[in-house]
């Protein structure tokens, strides 16, 4: 029997996804054994025109990081969308949009006025200089793809089937994953989470928590914190209530706070809107104008609450009045 | 006029792209590198505290987190005025120096490495990983995998995370180890300078015995006189984590050693309208496009430029290695590109003795690692080496540490005029008249930007050295002529 075949592809992203695959170390080779791997960009030599000639639903199963930035990563998307079977957003940038989507606070003119004008060690002639998709050179054009306004999450551009979170999701669960398609077991789902559990980072947290009601809460290199009480007790924002389980409680056995990388926890589709609920229980106060003080301590709450998952969240992007 | 296009190379936080322009009678007339993508980190990054940027700056890159982690932490330290415990001071550099043996492994023998180990013009197919296994077995393979498996294990007990590392926050960091983990850690370290040793006797049986390879190493096609840069402690040895920029000339004269706080009035950043990349120069020499020599602000930032901007190595099995590199290549500087691929694997070595050193030292299990900042911060510049090339974060901060200012010169950036002029010069040194254009030429053009270890192969770099690869060769009403579809 034909082995089944395997794609990896990487739009918007940093690589870590990929570093994260290679992390699962010898299995690799196991991986390589058991799936024919018809395209990965990192790894192996197969070109875009190696897929384009595929027939449709030709690809058993793609993972997909990344987010959606610009003309080329979605073009990219389609491609693999048509030729898989089955087509995972894998890690936080293709589920949520990830640490690029923070770009969704900003916008693409702000982006470029600091980058190619503003920024300190930036020269600037004649008013300054943009990138332009199609140049003209004296030997003939060449072009470059468009960046877009607003960056999206894989499954705002194309049909998603299972979606693998974290930033970068950790190596035991990918083999996990891997392991459970070799199996044949039927798929889970459509729509499935894979990769994760169903229950929030605090379940993973080995530190007590306690639910103390809180007056005051403190950056995190403010103070010295207790390794084995809960971060949010102690008034460290903690995004551990709000985030998805699967990564075993990382940063917390780190002492440094949960972010929130692995995405809501179910049923949940706005990671932000679920850490506000969360907060607003702890607060220890009634009036709501004290409330509001004790809140007010919390600095960038929207880039806290929506670290990785602003692009797909309800607000999807914010522009600033 | 034809057109050659190679598309996608790979990507560079996205992708990178190459025109091959040829006359009528098949010579180059041009080249252009180009990379077709920008995120926005500066911008966005403003708004956010400060403290966070260690950990939203790793998603720069997620195959060297670790230097923007350090880059980051640096940075807050100087924007909070805060100096960190020696303890802590110690744990990040244990943490980098492990991160660099295991980066640079990922690149001499996932990346580089196939091409000298399967060799230039073998079958693309086996230009990769697998084919370094098959070739020099699955004992030697296993070994490198082991590399990866321990470096990412200490990178998770010091970092948190293998990637994107969480630990160093201004001040410190947030966790120490003990006793019984510095034990583990330094049988993993005593291994690590084992594979290193090894290595440097890879290199010397595959490479510098192969007298095709040296030939091709010393080649004109392969070589550019330009500035090298590097940062240098107090005896103007190579240092990873911390001291001084050090910058040398073409003749391999020291031509400026700046602060971290300094770097503005050294570099500054040319916009061209093709590509979304700046070009970094250095502004005391100026701008004068993609050319060498002593006129040109061009410098380079790779292994060999720190090995060519320092008088040596801080440890003395790396020290050894260096001076046999200089004496075989007949002084210093080295301007020949490939040998960066050599100094990549000193580095290796040096990085694996240098954590040796310090997870020795008694004071890398106290319990002091953090200073609590106090003062209002500013403003902060933090410099590291990242494994591709020098990396500067600048911070401004409004007093409550909020990000007001975010200016990146990431490692590759560095090297984005020179890997355009090595591929330039070796599509001119290769692609002759009236000759076909073979996959092997082209894998030999690659081979110019490959030493580099760039960023664009970010990802690249993790496993088998290649990409998809389109190459249309058009007349100059645009017809294809031929394509290569190279696997």
């Amino acid at each position: 029997m034909a082995k089944p075949k395997l794609g990896l592809y990487w739009a918007a992203s940093c690589g870590g996804c990929e570093i994260a695959v290679l992390d699962i170390h010898e299995k690799i080779l196991d991986v390589a054994a058991a799936f024919d791997i018809v395209f990965w960009p990192v790894a192996l030599d197969f070109k875009y025109s190696d897929v384009r000639a595929m027939e449709d639903k030709s690809i058993d199963l793609c993972l997909f990081n990344g987010s959606i930035r610009n003309s080329e990563n979605a073009e990219i998307a389609h491609m693999m969308r048509a030729k898989s079977k089955v087509l995972v957003a894998f890690g936080s940038c293709a589920l949520e949009g990830g640490i690029p989507g923070l770009a969704n606070l900003t916008t693409k003119d702000a982006i470029w006025n600091y980058v190619y004008k503003e920024s300190p060690s930036t020269v600037t002639k004649n008013g300054g200089t943009y990138p332009q998709t199609h140049s003209m050179m004296p030997e003939g054009s060449i072009d470059i793809p468009e960046m877009w306004e607003t960056v999206k999450s894989l499954d705002q551009v194309v049909d998603v089937d299972y979606y693998v979170p974290g930033c970068p999701p950790q190596p035991e669960q990918i083999w996990g994953v891997i392991e459970y398609i070799l199996s044949g077991k039927p798929l889970p789902a459509k729509g499935a989470v894979l990769g994760a559990t169903d229950k929030t980072c605090c379940d993973e947290c080995l530190r007590e928590r306690k639910e103390k009601k809180l007056k005051k809460f403190f950056r995190p290199f403010e103070i010295q914190t207790d390794p084995n009480e809960c971060l949010l007790d102690q008034g460290i924002v903690c995004m551990g209530p709000a985030t998805r389980s699967g990564c075993g409680a990382l940063c917390t056995k780190a002492n440094v706070p949960c972010r929130g990388c692995y995405g809501p926890p179910p049923n949940v589709t706005d990671q932000g809107a679920k850490m506000v609920s969360a907060l607003s229980s702890i607060i220890d106060a009634q009036d709501p104008q004290e409330i509001e003080s004790i809140l007010d301590q919390i600095v960038d709450p929207m880039g806290t609450f929506y670290r990785f998952s602003l692009a797909h969240s309800i607000l999807r992007r914010v522009e600033k009045s | 006029m034809r057109q050659i296009k190679i598309d996608p190379i790979t990507r560079l936080e996205g992708h990178g792209k190459i025109d091959i322009f040829l006359n009528d009678d098949g010579e180059v007339a041009n080249t252009y590198f180009q990379i077709p993508e920008l995120r926005g980190f500066e911008q966005f990054c403003v708004g956010r505290p400060v403290e966070e940027l260690p950990r939203i700056t790793t998603r720069i890159c997620g195959v060297c987190p670790e230097a923007h982690h350090m880059a980051s932490a640096k940075a807050c330290d100087a924007v909070f005025h805060v100096d960190p415990p020696p303890t802590a001071k110690k744990l990040r550099q244990l943490l980098y120096n492990v991160f660099f043996a295991g980066d640079h492994t990922l690149h001499f023998y996932a990346l580089g490495g196939p091409d000298f180990i399967v060799g230039p013009t073998a079958p693309a197919a086996e230009r990769n990983i697998l084919g370094v296994v098959k070739k020099v077995g699955l004992e030697v393979g296993g070994k490198v995998i082991e590399m990866r498996k321990r470096t990412q294990e200490v990178l998770k007990t010091l970092g948190g995370k293998q990637t994107h590392q969480v630990t160093s926050l201004p001040g410190g960091v947030s966790k120490g180890i003990t006793s019984e983990e510095a034990k583990h850690i330094e049988e993993h370290c005593l291994w690590f300078v084992e594979f290193g040793k090894f290595t440097l006797q890879a290199f010397n049986d595959i490479v510098l015995k192969n007298q095709q390879y040296v030939d091709l190493i010393l080649s004109d096609a392969f070589s550019h006189k330009t500035y090298y840069m590097g940062l240098v402690d107090e005896q103007n040895r190579v240092n990873f984590y911390d001291g001084k920029v050090r910058v040398v000339d073409p003749d391999g004269k020291e031509f400026v050693k700046y602060s971290p706080s300094e770097y503005l009035e050294n570099i500054a950043e040319e916009v061209e309208p093709w590509t979304y990349l700046k070009f970094p120069f250095l502004k005391k020499v100026g701008w004068k496009g993609l050319v060498d020599g002593k006129d040109s602000g061009v410098y380079r930032a790779t292994p060999l430029s720190r090995l060519n901007a320092s008088d040596g190595m801080p440890t003395p099995l790396a020290q050894a290695e260096y001076e046999k590199m200089y004496s075989t290549l007949g002084g210093k500087p080295v301007h020949a590109t490939l040998a960066t691929h050599w100094a990549r694997v000193i580095e290796l070595l040096s990085a694996a003795e240098m954590a040796l050193d310090l997870v020795r030292d008694p004071e890398i299990t106290g319990t002091n690692i953090r200073t609590i900042p106090t003062e209002i911060p500013t403003e902060g510049v933090g410099i590291v080496e990242a494994p591709r090339g020098t990396l500067t974060h600048h911070y401004t901060t409004d007093a409550k540490g909020m990000v007001t200012k975010v200016n990146l010169i990431v490692g590759t950036t560095n090297n984005y005029a020179p890997i355009s002029m090595s591929i330039n010069k070796a599509a001119r040194g290769l692609i002759k008249k009236g000759q076909e254009v073979t996959e092997g030429t082209l894998n030999m053009i690659e081979m110019a930007f490959r030493a580099y270890d760039p960023c664009f192969g970010c990802a690249t770099h993790a496993l088998p050295g290649r990409r998809p690869f389109i190459l249309r060769i058009r007349d100059k009403d645009g017809e294809i002529l031929k394509e290569i579809n190279r696997c």
